[in-house]
């Protein structure tokens, strides 16, 4: 992406390849069809349970992509790179290495050998192409087969400016993903979060914006050096964050093709704690007046305020449901942090966490099937999540510190950030599943905090 | 904490001058102890005149301090804030600013707000003697400035604070 303070939404061209090979289909992303080969091996088709309990990597082989350019080739590696990074770093894949290809390369636009990738362990095969149009935008086809079943899965055509590859790696890997998966993609999206240098102490925040895999790493401009929680907008332009700006901490809007900022509004009080309604309308928050905080909903078009939450409670971090139907947020009206549901207009709330311990930061998938949350339970902190009702509530993490968990666009994997003790310790951004397996570190120049996942990017 | 130690080395100061005489002090200055040193602090020098922001801040203490997710004003921070009272009474024209402060044991936003409370359970207080409201403001920062940074009770306990800062008092 362009690094550039005016940067634009490029944009990014898919549609699907076709049932015959060789024709392009416009608009459908559907299945493809290959003709028929020998079915062997296994009955049911190719399918990665993300949910089971034990997962084996699937082989997947990515052939040398076919050149219609050969000056394209450190592009197409690039790229190749990128897509193998993605679905490795899922564990749910293993790529086999071009090295131990034996399988005589084949037209794109022909049906290839299946039979030949079966030797070296293949179950799943990608193939592509690359060449670049007269406009010079990159075209890169792929194709993604089902070795032993003797299908094609999905074939798609991308179209992007050169400047964009890694946009197109992303949209090749989601398509994979997706296609062997059955869950949404994810890997085309971006996650803003809190670099942080200095002693912690003597903490300088600031704002900074990456993709998922952590490249094209900038930092957004902000007048404070304390600035917390930056929260994606459902178009994932803007962001909302918390400033110091003005001596105190307040709700900000900035748009990130413009770095243009500007306050929310004027409340007498503290606000804080914002996030986007579904529809990107309306902002709830938290604003503190007399010690007392409550929960609010601002209208953007008129900033006009209206109160949902009316306690002497601390009442905070609310997350709208995905069809803004509801929202769940954290209140100590019990008289400890619990996690509350109530209509998004404010009515019913009705407490959902039971457990012992504290609960907070709640945030809602944007599947809507569940509520990822931090949990403080004897003396660690852990990323949770139970349903929207409150059952079946499961940790998938434990520290000294794990903190403010937010979702990718598919509602499978979390993102959340963890500090460890003491003077030396540091922010980290880790990801998990929301199985609980592959728990990793997110790499970040330096110390990171209060991550947001966009959603999927267009 | 700088300042917290200036205050207790300006109240030793004050007690050598108070008890001192000048038998013990030749035996300290005989102990080695650097005598121009001595010498500063017997003459009194140390001690800020007692409607300074410097007195403010060293002698009474510009904070208090909390149990762990508890706003409630301590038997201890009490008799801190009824001498902050004397002093923001004595000394009319000045207004001041009451951070809320939390240790690193909480969350985010839920820090905030119990910052939130904090500073506003001391602004509470000190109006409670007799202060006016105006004069007083409030502001939350949550975990995000900790003084201490161990992580045990002996530093959460410090960063669990309200610190009244004075306009142009340049404290924090």
């Amino acid at each position: 992406m362009s690094q550039s303070a005016g940067e634009v939404a490029h944009p990014l061209t898919i549609l699907s390849l076709a049932r015959a090979l060789g024709v392009v289909a416009a608009l459908v992303v559907g299945l493809g069809v290959m003709p028929a080969v020998a079915q062997e091996g296994r009955d049911g088709p190719l399918v990665i349970d993300v949910t089971g309990a034990n997962v084996e990597p699937l082989p997947t082989a990515i052939e040398a992509f076919d050149l219609e350019d050969q000056a394209l080739a450190g592009t197409a590696n690039d790229i190749i790179g990128v897509v193998s990074a993605d679905l490795e770093g899922t564990a749910l894949f293993r790529l086999i290495p071009q090295s131990a290809h034996v399988a005589l390369p084949v037209s794109f636009d022909a049906v290839p050998p299946l039979e030949d990738w079966r030797p070296i362990g293949a179950e799943a095969l990608v193939r592509g192409r690359i060449g670049q149009l007269d406009d010079g935008r990159l075209r890169v086809q792929y194709r993604v087969f089902d070795v032993f079943g003797g299908q094609q899965l999905v074939g798609q055509q991308l179209l992007a400016a050169p400047a964009d590859w890694r946009r197109i790696a992303h949209k090749i890997a989601d398509g994979i993903y997706s296609a062997l998966t059955g869950e949404g993609p994810y890997f085309d999206s971006r996650v803003v979060f809190v670099d942080e240098t200095g002693p912690k102490n003597d903490r300088q925040k600031r704002l900074a914006l990456m993709d998922q895999d952590g490249a094209n790493l900038r930092y957004l401009p902000a007048d404070s050096d304390l600035v917390l929680t930056p929260r994606f907008s459902p178009n994932e332009q803007t962001i909302l964050y918390i400033s110091y700006d003005d001596g105190s901490p307040q709700v900000y809007l900035q748009s990130l093709d413009t770095g243009q900022r500007e306050r929310l509004g004027f409340f007498d009080g503290m606000t804080f704690a914002p996030r986007f309604s579904p529809m990107g309308d309306r902002v709830v928050l938290s604003l503190s007046q007399g010690g007392n905080t409550d929960i609010y909903a601002l209208t953007l078009a008129n900033r006009q305020l209206t109160r949902l939450t009316n306690s002497p409670a601390i009442d905070t971090a609310p997350s709208f449901s995905p069809d803004g139907g509801r929202i769940v947020f954290e209140s100590d009206r019990g008289g400890s942090q619990q996690l509350y549901v109530m209509e998004a207009g404010g009515r019913s709330a009705e407490r959902i966490s039971f457990g012992d311990g504290r609960y907070a930061t709640p945030v809602w998938s944007p599947r809507g099937d569940l509520i990822a949350f931090t949990k403080i339970l004897g003396g660690r902190f852990h990323i949770g999540v139970m349903a929207p009702d409150g059952s079946n509530e499961k940790l998938l993490t434990t520290s000294f510190l794990d903190e403010g968990p937010t979702w990718a666009p598919n509602g499978r994997v979390l993102m959340f950030f963890r500090e460890g003790a003491g003077p030396g310790g540091r922010p980290q951004l880790m990801s998990v599943d929301v199985t609980g397996r592959n728990l990793k570190k997110v790499a970040t120049p330096n110390g990171a905090s209060d991550p947001t996942w966009s959603p999927l990017r267009r | 904490m700088k300042l917290q130690f200036v205050a207790v080395l300006a109240l030793t100061a004050l007690l050598a001058a108070c008890s001192s005489n000048d038998e013990e002090l030749a035996s300290t200055t005989g102990a080695g102890i650097d005598s121009a040193a001595t010498g500063s602090g017997v003459d009194g020098s140390g001690l800020p005149p007692v409607n300074s922001p410097e007195y403010f801040n060293t002698v009474i203490g510009d904070r208090v301090f909390f149990e762990t997710d508890s706003s409630q004003i301590t038997l201890a921070g009490q008799d801190v804030l009824a001498q902050q009272a004397n002093w923001l009474g004595a000394n009319p024209g000045v207004t001041a600013t009451i951070e809320g402060h939390a240790d690193e044991r909480g969350t985010r936003d839920y820090n905030l707000a119990l910052g939130a409370r904090r500073a506003n359970a001391v602004r509470s207080f000190l109006a409670s003697q007799g202060i006016d409201a105006s004069r007083l403001k409030t502001v939350s920062f949550g975990k995000e400035r900790p003084v201490s940074t161990c992580s045990n009770d002996s530093c959460w306990s410090e960063n669990r604070r309200g610190v009244t800062v004075l306009a142009g008092g340049g404290v924090s």
